[in-house]
């Protein structure tokens, strides 16, 4: 079956301009259309054959289905193309360039792959004895102690999943040693402008008041308005280094110790470590948390290619709250530390647990092969080439695109435009939709809050010369088009599988749930 | 009726001591399209600069603050269907609530009509 549904829906197209037909499908050579699974599937249709059971008395009683359910029934090669149709509408790091500032879309290396996927660690089971289990307890170990190593930190929780998710965990230790010195009133996080923004959410998730701190006009934090603001309510600070405009903080250093001499503790958003690894140890900073975005700065993949991963390393301070559990080496020997009670002295201050288990052992095991695969030397290199790459896309576009804080010094490993200069009437967004047309994922837009119609590029350490310029000179032509009022690209895409979308619409009255006749209700 | 301004572009409007509290013509034209507002329930107290409502566009999420302290009588219910009304109409029917004033004073603080337009001329 090649039809590309059974309910006769074709998508809706545009009049072909340059005399091009209209196709029958609906698909455009290879570009091809694919309806939702529910309106190919059938209720009749079975991908297997199973066997017909013998009338053996159902003990279901009146629980018994009367009627199908309602799952699409398809045969496995239809079910096959479907997926396979739908994955080539997608943008992939695979296939290009992804240069989503903040998302650190680097190159996942096939070694990596080939790693996870030994049995020994592919096929680990979370409750296996742990004499079963001592290469993957190694694993784990060896790069807790990389972890440490590279941010010249005291110590690492490991299990916490996600960016945001180590966040909490550094924030519920700072919030664990504030109550164990009775200093549980302090009740206030500060967050400069210049933050991720899951940090404010963070704070305010584990029962903090959240204070903005403002930005200076090179983008960077204002000490002295920290500092003003410091004080006997100040549980501490959340911030973000490289921080969201691209910049370096300068002035960490002296906020750490501001903070601390105030009483209150250090978190370090580390989502941007991939700029500074090798070169500088948050350690030497004077942070008190940070967490690692293992599927950023160790090339494990995200994004809708796998899970995230965020370890969070810890100060001296805060590593006894830190949660369970823990791998220790004993002699030869790893042993999971599961119980505050197991070792009382080192984790009966442990605030609990982030997670049932361990971790994401897949992603500790990619992360360890790219920090092993690379060395030290590589690692410092992944930062230079980084941070060199993020300024030739700045230098390089910085006479199309406004780069608000271009005068502030070379920027880290992504490079930050504004809006200004744009036509009357073209936005931001009309210059992400034009870089669709051209074959590229848009960047980040809208953010950082602090610069107006923000575009935020991350190249990337992995991405060549020749494939920064091809992309340059993409988006440079976008930013003349934009300049210079081209209309056309106020109804871009013109060549995706959809074009220009309704954004708006999709917010407000979003449709998340497939019921019969879903064209009908959408169209009204 | 007197209306003032704040700095962050909120706007509220006096009558009597009840004040109807909005965002300005120049934050919608900044946010876009607002696709989600939420706004504070009957009853809930405020001290004047307090988060008090959430407006959310396709850009960004943004707070909207109490331009004088008060206690809410009344949230905009119409913004929860129609959240456009604070795009097509953001002084007049996309208001966001409605307080009773509990220090008229604090207003001498905002800005007027006038004052407010040079403000933002200058952004």
């Amino acid at each position: 079956m090649n039809a590309i549904n059974q309910s006769g829906w074709k998508p809706q197209m545009n009049a072909r301009e340059g005399g091009a037909p209209m196709t029958s499908t609906g698909n455009k050579a290879l570009m091809l259309e694919e309806a939702l699974i529910f309106e190919i599937g059938s209720d009749e249709t079975c991908g297997v054959d199973l066997p017909e059971v013998d009338a053996a008395a159902s003990r279901l009683g009146d629980l018994a289905r009367e009627r199908p359910i309602g799952l699409p029934g398809l045969s496995e090669p239809e079910a096959v193309r479907h997926y396979t149709r739908l994955s080539r509408q997608n943008y992939a790091i695979d296939l290009g360039l992804f240069p989503l500032g903040s998302c650190t879309m680097k190159h996942n290396p096939r070694l990596n792959e080939k790693m996870a996927r030994l049995p020994g660690f592919a096929d680990v089971h979370p409750l296996a004895p742990v004499d079963s289990i001592q290469g993957a307890l190694e694993v784990i170990h060896q790069l807790a102690h990389w972890l440490v190593t590279l941010t010249g930190m005291h110590s690492v929780a490991m299990s916490p999943k996600a960016g945001a998710h180590g966040e909490l965990c550094g924030i519920l230790a700072i919030k664990a040693a504030l109550e164990a010195c009775g200093e549980s009133g302090r009740k206030v996080i500060l967050v400069p402008e210049s933050a991720h923004g899951t940090n404010p959410a963070t704070a305010a998730f584990a029962g903090f008041t959240v204070e903005d701190i403002p930005a200076t006009p090179e983008g960077r934090v204002d000490l002295a308005a920290l500092t003003a603001r410091l004080g006997p309510d100040v549980a501490g600070v959340m911030i973000t280094n490289p921080n969201t405009c691209g910049l370096f903080e300068r002035d960490m250093k002296a906020i750490s110790d501001a903070v601390h001499e105030a009483g209150g503790f250090v978190y370090c958003d580390g989502a941007n470590f991939n700029a500074i690894v090798g070169r500088v140890r948050p350690g030497d900073l004077g942070i008190d948390a940070m967490h690692i975005n293992l599927h950023k700065t160790f090339s494990t993949p995200h994004g809708g290619g796998g899970p995230g991963s965020g370890p969070v390393v810890f100060s001296e301070a805060l590593a006894p709250y830190a949660p369970l559990p823990f791998v220790e080496k004993h002699g030869d020997h790893f042993v999971l530390v599961e119980e505050e009670t197991a070792r009382q002295e080192q984790h009966g201050s442990s605030f609990g647990r982030m997670v049932a288990f361990h971790g994401q052992m897949g992603m500790f095991t990619r992360a360890l092969t790219y920090i092993l695969s690379h060395g030290a030397d590589g690692l410092r290199q992944v930062a230079e080439d980084a941070v060199l790459n993020a300024n030739y896309v700045l230098r390089r576009l910085e006479d199309v695109l406004d780069a608000p804080f271009g005068g502030s010094g070379p920027c880290m490993h992504e490079a930050l435009f504004s809006d200004e200069g744009l036509a009357e009437g073209f936005t931001t967004l009309d210059v992400a939709k034009g870089l669709i047309d051209e074959g590229y994922h848009p960047m980040t837009m809208y953010f950082p809050l602090v610069v107006h119609g923000a575009m935020l590029v991350e190249p990337t350490e992995t991405e060549s010369k020749a494939a920064l310029d091809q992309f340059i000179d993409a988006l440079r032509s976008v930013a003349e088009r934009a300049k210079a009022g081209d209309a056309s690209l106020k109804s871009a895409p013109h060549f995706a599988p959809r074009a220009r979308l309704d954004e708006t619409l999709a917010a407000r009255k979003p449709v998340l749930v497939w019921k019969e006749q879903p064209l009908a209700e959408a169209a009204e | 009726m007197a209306r003032y301004f704040t700095e962050e572009h909120e706007w509220i409007e006096i009558d009597g001591d009840v004040g109807t509290v909005g965002i300005s013509e120049y934050a919608q034209s900044q946010l876009g399209d607002i696709v989600f507002v939420d706004v504070p329930d009957e009853g809930k107290e405020f001290a004047k600069g307090d988060e008090a409502a959430v407006v959310e566009s396709v850009k960004a999420a943004s707070d909207v603050y109490a331009p004088a302290s008060g206690t809410v009588i009344e949230g905009n219910s119409a913004l929860t269907d129609d959240p456009s009304l604070v795009n097509s109409d953001p002084e007049g029917d996309g208001w966001f609530f409605r307080i009773s004033l509990s220090d008229s004073s604090e207003l001498e603080e905002l800005m007027d009509e006038d004052a407010y337009a040079s403000f933002v001329k200058k952004l």
